[in-house]
């Protein structure tokens, strides 16, 4: 099915976000306007013969075509027969159809998909395969042929066009159940001794059942759709009155009475609409919910009350780098992500800090400290949402937060470069690995095809891959992390770059590799005398790398200075417990700040528990 | 890559003789008494036997099916039992039609689905609310239904177009582009509406990517990393859209011919079915099913070009 998503921005949300699916549809204009349709079409359809003026098929010959009268608002049909009463019944037999086909599509795609998804086996590939075979051929062609052999009947169509619609629940449902049959509190629960229909029932129906909702609203104006498509072809039976065959008549007489083909095709349309509106209403109330639930997460942390500027350390002459220009004087930096509801969350505050040429300056705190954020406000290469919202950045002369896209451009990749984290990730896994080198130098720097080809294969093998012709043509798949780590160091420094910010560079890789990609960076830094921001979470990198460093900590540096410096005089308490857990020495474990320790526990805990799940699985 | 080939054309292959074993089989044992229903009520027992000699329905139904197959194979689907018409010829010099009809409105639906969605996911805002608003109408309202609003709008009133009837493009180029113009937008509407969603999401989530950010790290602007990596990126589910958007644009279009009078597949298939004539349901399923099979094996080799892993699995 097609994914409609949501089209309206949430608003503020209000604190009763649990308030049942129902009411919060009915407290919204557009859920309110829908249901209030549909069950007033419901309800005209069950008490047809209380309300239509007469009888669908009393036909009189000298009101045929006949313009509207007293008690006939609507005027009569190309057999004199009352055009409201026909609508009103025929929404009786449109909507049973339409209910009927997803009744069957329900329970053949609910149950199968539940079957298929929590036994899987040999269930799921055959499955899987006539899932296949029915979305193979379009539903009128099947239809089609089903008339052919079993005559005229709305019922028979309509049931077979439920076992074509199936596969829609079927893929859900089943994609729903391994995705929760494989979490963990499906396991307790089977550890715990529960049956498979309550497993089911408790822990998989309560997953799939928004979805399915949705999907049935969907559904159901899918087959009132086709079920008029083929009554109005006249294949359907001419004996009920439906929406369909009303089409029909009314475009028999398009050109004598035009109006007659009206009334049908704006009741068929509200109601689809209405429908797919109402599909997509609920999709929107359910996604406000979970942005509700993750929203009302508390901080993990109250923010720091320690306004006080960061500890500084005294100049220590001893440590290198010291000497060269400064590249880049970040000052007072802050960086906000723009929130559903219009405040700001403030992420980075008024972090400052120096870089010189020949400098390797490190960035270390925990995740979510804020450093990898202040390496990308100097590219300016924030996600979406996310902007500097104070502070300055001076990079040769220019305040890069003021800069325009255009100037940024050609500032990236020239003068400042990027090494990320991830090495998979942040190569296309679309185009081969040399094409994704020789772009930006043939745009950076100008150069031909060739030239850019050649010094490609030349940095690749400076840094270090085997077979650089090799890895060139090969596309990202099909080098391992290292290498691609390698390559992407290959890139950042492709066009000589005064200064270098490398997030995390070896987080993601073997603990054996590490030290090599370590090593390989630390001699390209002295070879090409660049600047250097290394963001890390790992005093071990720092110790072995910068000359300088910045601590870390809810958005704001707190202790700054030279490495030996901090390292044998850490003044913030903050810095003295991150350096005491990297010792292997017991008794420094006191020093651990409150939280860290019982996050510790807690992560503890969760491995205790995982463990004690995965034994009582095997057995 | 020949691998690759070759195993997806062994599952259509597969999938063809599937599909026309259950439809044969459910059509001659569904059909009943089928020489009586040829016949009508009103014929004799005799007639009916000597009917059902005539067709051969009085074998046994795996050797009808053979004999059936042993044709098929050979490109022989059988006569009409009403007109006699070879069913490969009635439905070849209709084909063309309705493919030029599908053909075209998928190409439109491609163009302008992309444009839509790539504008809605890189403007935002209202750009964004526009196309998606839009997206629930065209997607919500059954395309007959817009056929028939452009047929009362376009050609009975403002007479811009031929209401009905089709001219083949070799007769007259405009003649045939005035009467499939309307019938393609009203095939269109509904899988551009379809495929726009799509195009817009994956771009979403293709912008989302660390190599986009890395890749406007080296120097190249944003348009750039857009117009040949996003795009390149999104284009695999967009395809895949396009792909299920493709076997729906052909059921649409047997509707869509009825109301433009358009001598395509649509019409053969209706007739057919109100009579009841078996051999040529037997040949639209198939020829169908053939279709449905060489456009997802073309899709899949596009899928292999834009996205390298995929010719590994």
């Amino acid at each position: 099915m097609i994914d409609l998503t949501p089209t309206t921005v949430a608003p503020a949300l209000p604190p009763a976000a649990r308030r049942s699916l129902l009411s919060r549809l009915l407290r919204n204009p557009v859920g309110l306007a829908t249901i209030g349709f549909l069950v007033l079409l419901v309800l005209s359809a069950v008490f047809a013969h209380l309300i239509a003026p007469q009888d669908p098929n009393d036909a009189s010959i000298q009101d045929v075509l006949g313009p509207p009268a007293e008690g006939h608002p609507l005027g009569f049909d190309s057999s004199g027969r009352d055009v409201l009463s026909r609508l009103i019944f025929a929404g009786r037999f449109s909507l049973a159809g339409a209910a009927l086909a997803l009744v069957i599509a329900l329970a053949i795609g609910v149950i199968g998909g539940l079957i298929a998804g929590y036994y899987g086996k040999w269930f799921d590939s055959v499955s899987s395969w006539l899932t296949g075979l029915l979305m193979a051929l379009p539903g009128i062609v099947v239809l089609l042929a089903a008339r052919s052999v079993l005559g005229p009947s709305m019922w028979l169509s309509m049931m077979i066009f439920g076992v074509l619609l199936s596969p829609a629940f079927f893929r859900l449902v089943y994609a729903s159940v391994t995705a929760v049959r494989g979490e963990l509190y499906v396991d307790a629960a089977r550890v715990a001794g529960l049956s498979d229909t309550r497993i089911i029932g408790k822990h998989i129906l309560t997953v799939v059942r928004a979805p399915v909702i949705i999907q049935s609203a969907m559904v159901l104006g899918i087959a009132i759709a086709i079920q008029a498509g083929l009554d109005f072809l006249g294949l359907g039976d001419q004996s009920i009155p439906t929406w369909g065959t009303m089409l029909n008549d009314g475009f028999r007489q398009l050109y004598k009475e035009p109006t007659l083909i009206l009334w049908p095709s704006i009741v068929i349309a509200l109601t689809c609409v209405a429908l797919t509106l109402l599909a997509n209403t609920i999709r929107d109330e359910l996604e406000r919910s979970t942005k509700a639930k993750r929203r009302r997460r508390p901080p993990l942390r109250p923010v720091d009350v320690n306004k006080t500027a960061a500890y500084t350390h005294a100049e220590d002459l001893a440590s290198s780098g010291r000497t060269g220009e400064v590249l880049l004087d970040v000052r007072e930096l802050s960086v906000g992500y723009d929130q559903p509801d219009g405040t700001v969350k403030t992420v980075v505050h008024d972090v400052s800090l120096v870089v010189r040429r020949g400098e390797v300056h490190g960035l270390i705190g925990e995740s979510g400290s804020g450093k990898t954020q202040t390496a990308w406000s100097v590219l300016r290469l924030l996600p979406e949402g996310g902007r500097i919202t104070g502070g300055s950045i001076f990079f040769e002369g220019a305040d890069l937060a003021l800069e325009p896209e255009k100037e940024m451009t050609k500032i990236r990749g020239k003068k400042i470069a990027y090494i990320p984290q991830e090495p998979m990730s942040n190569l296309d896994s679309s185009f081969t690995i040399g094409s994704q080198l020789v772009e930006p130098m043939r745009v950076c720097l100008g150069l031909s095809k060739k030239e850019a080809t050649a010094k490609a294969l030349k940095l690749l093998e400076r840094v270090g891959i085997p077979n650089p012709k090799r890895t060139f043509a090969a596309y990202p798949h099909e080098v391992s992390g290292g290498m691609a780590q390698r390559v992407l160091i290959a890139g950042a420094i492709s066009c000589d770059p005064d200064l270098l910010i490398a997030d995390e560079p070896t987080t993601a890789l073997d603990v054996t590799v590490q030290a090599e990609v370590l090593d390989l960076l630390r001699e390209l830094q002295r070879e090409l005398n660049m600047g250097v921001v290394l963001v890390t979470h790992n005093f071990g990198v720092v110790a072995d790398l910068c000359d300088r460093v910045s601590v870390m900590r809810d958005g704001r540096v707190i202790e700054t200075g030279p490495v030996r410096s901090i390292f044998t005089q850490a003044k913030h308490p903050y810095t003295q417990s991150l350096l005491a857990a990297i010792l292997e020495d017991g008794a420094a474990r006191g020093d651990l700040d409150e939280s860290t320790s019982a996050a510790a526990a807690a992560q503890h805990d969760t491995v205790a528990a995982q463990n004690a799940v995965n034994i009582g699985a095997k057995s | 890559m020949f691998r690759f080939i070759l195993r997806r054309l062994l599952s259509g292959v597969v999938l063809l003789f599937v599909i026309s074993t259950i439809a044969f089989a459910l059509l001659y044992i569904g059909g009943g008494d089928i020489a009586r229903r040829i016949l009508g009520q009103s014929a004799t027992p005799e007639t009916v036997a000597q009917k059902a000699e005539e067709l051969g329905l009085n074998r046994p139904l795996y050797e009808q099916y053979f004999d059936w197959l042993a044709g098929a194979v050979q490109g022989d689907l059988g006569a009409s039992w009403f007109t006699g018409q070879l069913v490969t010829e009635g439905i070849s010099s209709r084909l063309a039609v309705t493919l030029s009809l599908v053909i075209g409105a998928t190409l439109l639906t491609a163009i302008v689905a992309v444009t839509l969605g790539v504008w809605a996911a890189i403007r935002g805002g209202w750009a964004d609310k526009v196309v998606q608003g839009v997206s629930i109408l065209g997607f919500a309202i059954p395309g007959f239904l817009i056929a028939l609003g452009l047929v009362t709008l376009f050609a009975l009133n403002l007479k811009w177009f031929k209401p009905t009837g089709y001219t083949p493009f070799t007769d007259s180029p405009v003649g045939w582009l005035s009467t499939v113009t309307l019938p393609i937008i009203a095939l269109a509407i509904g899988a551009i509406a379809g495929v726009a969603q799509q195009v817009r999401g994956s771009v979403v989530d293709a912008l989302r990517q660390d190599y986009v950010r890395t890749l406007r790290s080296r120097g190249l602007s944003f348009n750039r990393v857009v117009f040949k990596h996003v795009l390149r990126n999104a284009g695999g589910p967009a395809l895949a859209v396009l792909a299920v958007g493709f076997v729906g644009l052909f059921g649409g279009a047997v509707i869509v011919e009825q109301i433009f009078a358009i001598p395509g597949l649509g019409q053969v298939g209706v007739q057919a079915t109100t009579q009841g004539d078996i051999p040529m349901v037997m040949g639209l399923v198939v020829a169908t099913a053939i279709i449905v099979v060489v456009v997802n094996l073309l899709i899949d080799l596009l899928q292999g070009w834009l996205n390298p892993k995929v010719r590994l699995s």
